[in-house]
């Protein structure tokens, strides 16, 4: 006979319990370490543990000369190695006084928004992978290899080139520079719809990303979240309409916000960016003038003491660099505000209640990198 | 609000600021006592409204430790710069603004980190960069690291 | 003409090797040996380990451009039980030293180290005046091959993929298993 025994049924209290994410794993970008709080899979909160690429950069600062500075702050965000570049520059020349040739206005916005375009395609590219689709990756990287080339063939090198030098530029561009942007630029609207086709349009992709890990419009201000997860908030923070620098005045392009503030915005921020982009190169391709490459400067850059700030738009947010001189010709101090620093602080706020696996959606549209934000 | 309006506006809220000539921004020197009234006023006042507070930074000057916060308003598009400075080096202890923009949770940790200030009423004051035990704040002056800092 | 009777300076050159083992080798290489070598060198599978910029040129070769699953590696694996090789791409700072000590003991033998760009072999541009970085992995784990740049392009990264493979191809496992010293 069989005998059927009723046991006790005891109820098991839902515990909490913290795993480990990174610093070694495939999804978070670079070294960065997540302690994250988990209720079965719901996140309840979450500590970043940065420091793992700190290689103390403002103090080499203050023994460098600021060429020299130039080389390091490409190793920062180095997706957007010319941006940090660009703001360096405009540091010290507002602070010597010194007006750079149009030329030089002209290719550095150029080379900028290219730089931004081939970030924005390798987010797009890492973007897809983290969520399984593996073709964004080969895609994203096909299209980047047409700007490295370009890259490649003016300045000598594919991704950290510290090309940009207090005055002006290292040398002139190649002759072939604006035939092959602008047959890269027909290149690419092209290959931009495929995009669309592959990974916007696509009903898996929209479900995990359409209401994860929303951020409000005053949260993004009070957090300092800026470029495209920042105006994705709604929060109007582009260096480039607000304060601008180069020859951003004279090109006619759109700063787009969003409403929603979730992970499908951020996402959709950043494809407007890469149009916007092409856009503000076309209407400058053709009318670079004729000139010099580099303004006249001394050989050993002094500043003048005092305080000197300076704001541009890399691809992920604001870049403040902020620098104190005492007159010699390594500065006081170098503070780099950077964007990735800001965004990483709203990663908490913004993924409370939401799964595990959107965790990893919601790190890669803010699309952050760890050596800037541990600079 | 132009700069002029802003100046007086901040000279009637603290009296004894001290303001600074020929900068870049308006720069105002607060003491650390004020400072933290006088940031809930900016921030909560709707013709001041200093909602973006775009860079904290912690300095080193030999007799001080200073810390310079950059503001800035989305509404009205006026900017600011207020500076707070502390002579005590061994116990530097300033007050935190993160109940108001919480930006400055990260950057508050990280001078504490590699200046040395601490935060009173900061909700998780611990390092940032470095490891837990790791002696000496590496942004001082006087941080000596014989092995790999080379001092001409 | 063998192993035992070539000299030190032709043993030491990666042509001559080839030549010498195209030629048929001698008796010193076991077929079996042979074989493991063979399959060894031509599936080589590396962790995804990567702190800083070059990180993204590895990305790039293994992009459809510069393929290196033409070279065997075939597919990258999150987990270090399972893969062969570490490339460390980046810096290593003091921090992150005792994870990649802890990375590398957790691989299975046999195990390799590519040290790749400037940073990994040397310490690279943040050598001097800074208190975080270590100058060069190989003060952490033993490497194999060195690749220098800042950062290498994507063809470096293949020639140092292609000399690791050779440095497989010449060894013994049956009769003499790599073993990974113990560092102290």
């Amino acid at each position: 006979m069989k005998e059927v025994i009723n046991l006790p049924v005891k109820n098991i209290e839902e515990e909490e319990y913290h795993i480990n994410m990174g610093p070694q794993h495939p999804s978070t970008h670079g070294v960065l370490r997540l302690v994250v709080s988990l209720q079965g899979e719901i996140v309840k909160n979450l500590k970043p543990h940065c420091g793992y690429i700190h290689r103390g950069i403002e103090k080499m600062c203050e023994k460098d000369t600021y060429p020299q500075i130039i080389h390091l702050t490409d190793r920062m965000d180095y997706l957007s190695a010319h941006i940090n570049n660009h703001a360096v520059c405009l540091l010290v020349e507002k602070a010597l006084e010194v007006d750079v040739p149009e030329r030089v206005k002209y290719i550095r916005t150029i080379v900028d928004e290219l730089n931004r375009i081939a970030s924005h395609q390798l987010w797009w590219c890492s973007f897809g992978m983290d969520m399984g689709g593996l073709t964004c990756y080969f895609y994203g990287l096909r299209d980047r290899e047409h700007i490295l080339d370009i890259f490649e063939e003016s300045f000598g090198s594919r991704l950290l080139h510290s090309y940009y030098t207090p005055g002006g530029l290292m040398m002139d561009i190649h002759p072939n520079f604006q035939k092959s942007v602008k047959d890269f630029i027909k290149y690419f609207r092209r290959k931009i719809k495929d995009y669309d086709d592959i990974l916007t349009g696509n009903i898996i992709m929209q479900e995990r990303t359409k209401g994860i890990g929303i951020l409000s419009k005053e949260d993004a201000i009070s957090y300092g979240v800026t470029g495209p997860s920042g105006r994705a908030s709604g929060f109007a923070c582009d260096v480039r309409k607000h304060h601008p620098y180069g020859v951003y005045d004279k090109a006619d392009f759109q700063e787009i916000l969003g409403t929603e503030g979730d992970t499908f915005t951020r996402y959709m921020m950043r494809m407007h960016e890469m149009r916007e982009s092409m856009k503000i190169i076309e209407q400058l391709i053709d009318n670079i003038p004729a000139g010099d490459y580099s303004a006249k400067m001394k050989a050993v850059i002094k500043l003048p003491a005092g305080e000197y700030y300076q704001r541009v738009e890399a691809s992920r947010g604001e870049l403040g660099v902020y620098c104190i001189s005492d007159g010699n010709k390594t500065p006081y101090r170098m503070k780099f505000r950077s964007p990735n620093f800001s965004n990483l602080s709203a990663l908490d706020h913004m993924s409370r209640g939401v799964k595990i696996a959107d965790l990893v959606a919601i790190g890669g549209s803010l699309d952050y990198v760890i050596p800037d934000i541990d600079r | 609000m132009d700069n002029t309006a802003l100046k007086e506006r901040i000279l009637a809220l603290v009296p004894d600021a001290e303001f600074q000539e020929n900068k870049q921004f308006l720069t105002f020197i607060i003491p650390p006592a004020k400072m933290h009234d006088l940031a809930v006023t900016l921030k909560t006042d709707a013709a001041l409204a200093f909602d973006y507070l775009f860079c904290l930074s912690g300095v080193d000057m030999v007799k001080f430790l200073e810390v310079v916060y950059h503001l800035e308003s989305t509404a009205h598009g006026h900017q600011l710069v207020l500076k707070t400075r502390t002579a005590d080096r061994d116990n530097a202890a300033l007050d935190t603004v993160c109940d108001l923009w919480r930006t400055a949770e990260f950057h508050e940790r990280e001078v504490y980190d590699l200046m040395g200030i601490r935060f009173t009423n900061h909700p998780d004051l611990r390092r940032l960069f470095l490891e837990e035990g790791w002696i000496g704040h590496p942004l001082r002056k006087d941080y000596k690291d014989e092995v790999n800092i080379v001092e001409l | 003409m063998g192993i035992k009777n070539m000299k030190e300076a032709d043993f030491r050159d990666n042509e001559t090797l080839d030549l010498f083992k195209q030629s048929g080798g001698n008796v010193l290489f076991t077929t079996l040996d042979a074989v493991m070598d063979w399959g060894r060198s031509n599936s080589i599978w590396p962790l995804t380990f990567a702190t800083s910029c070059c990180g993204i040129e590895m990305m790039a070769t293994g992009a459809s451009r510069h393929d290196f699953s033409r070279f065997g590696i075939e597919v990258y694996r999150a987990s270090p039980r399972q893969a062969d090789v570490i490339v460390v791409a980046g810096t290593i700072v003091n921090k992150m030293a005792p994870v990649l000590k802890r990375l590398y003991d957790q691989m299975s033998d046999p195990k390799y180290v590519i040290a790749m760009g400037a940073c990994a072999v040397s310490g690279g541009p943040f050598f001097y005046n800074t208190y975080h970085v270590i100058r060069g992995v190989d003060h952490v784990i033993p490497v194999d091959v060195y690749i220098p740049g800042c950062p290498p392009r994507p063809e470096s990264l293949l020639y140092g993929v292609m000399q690791l493979q050779r440095k497989i191809k010449l060894e013994s496992p049956l009769s003499n298993p790599r073993k990974t010293t113990e560092l102290i």
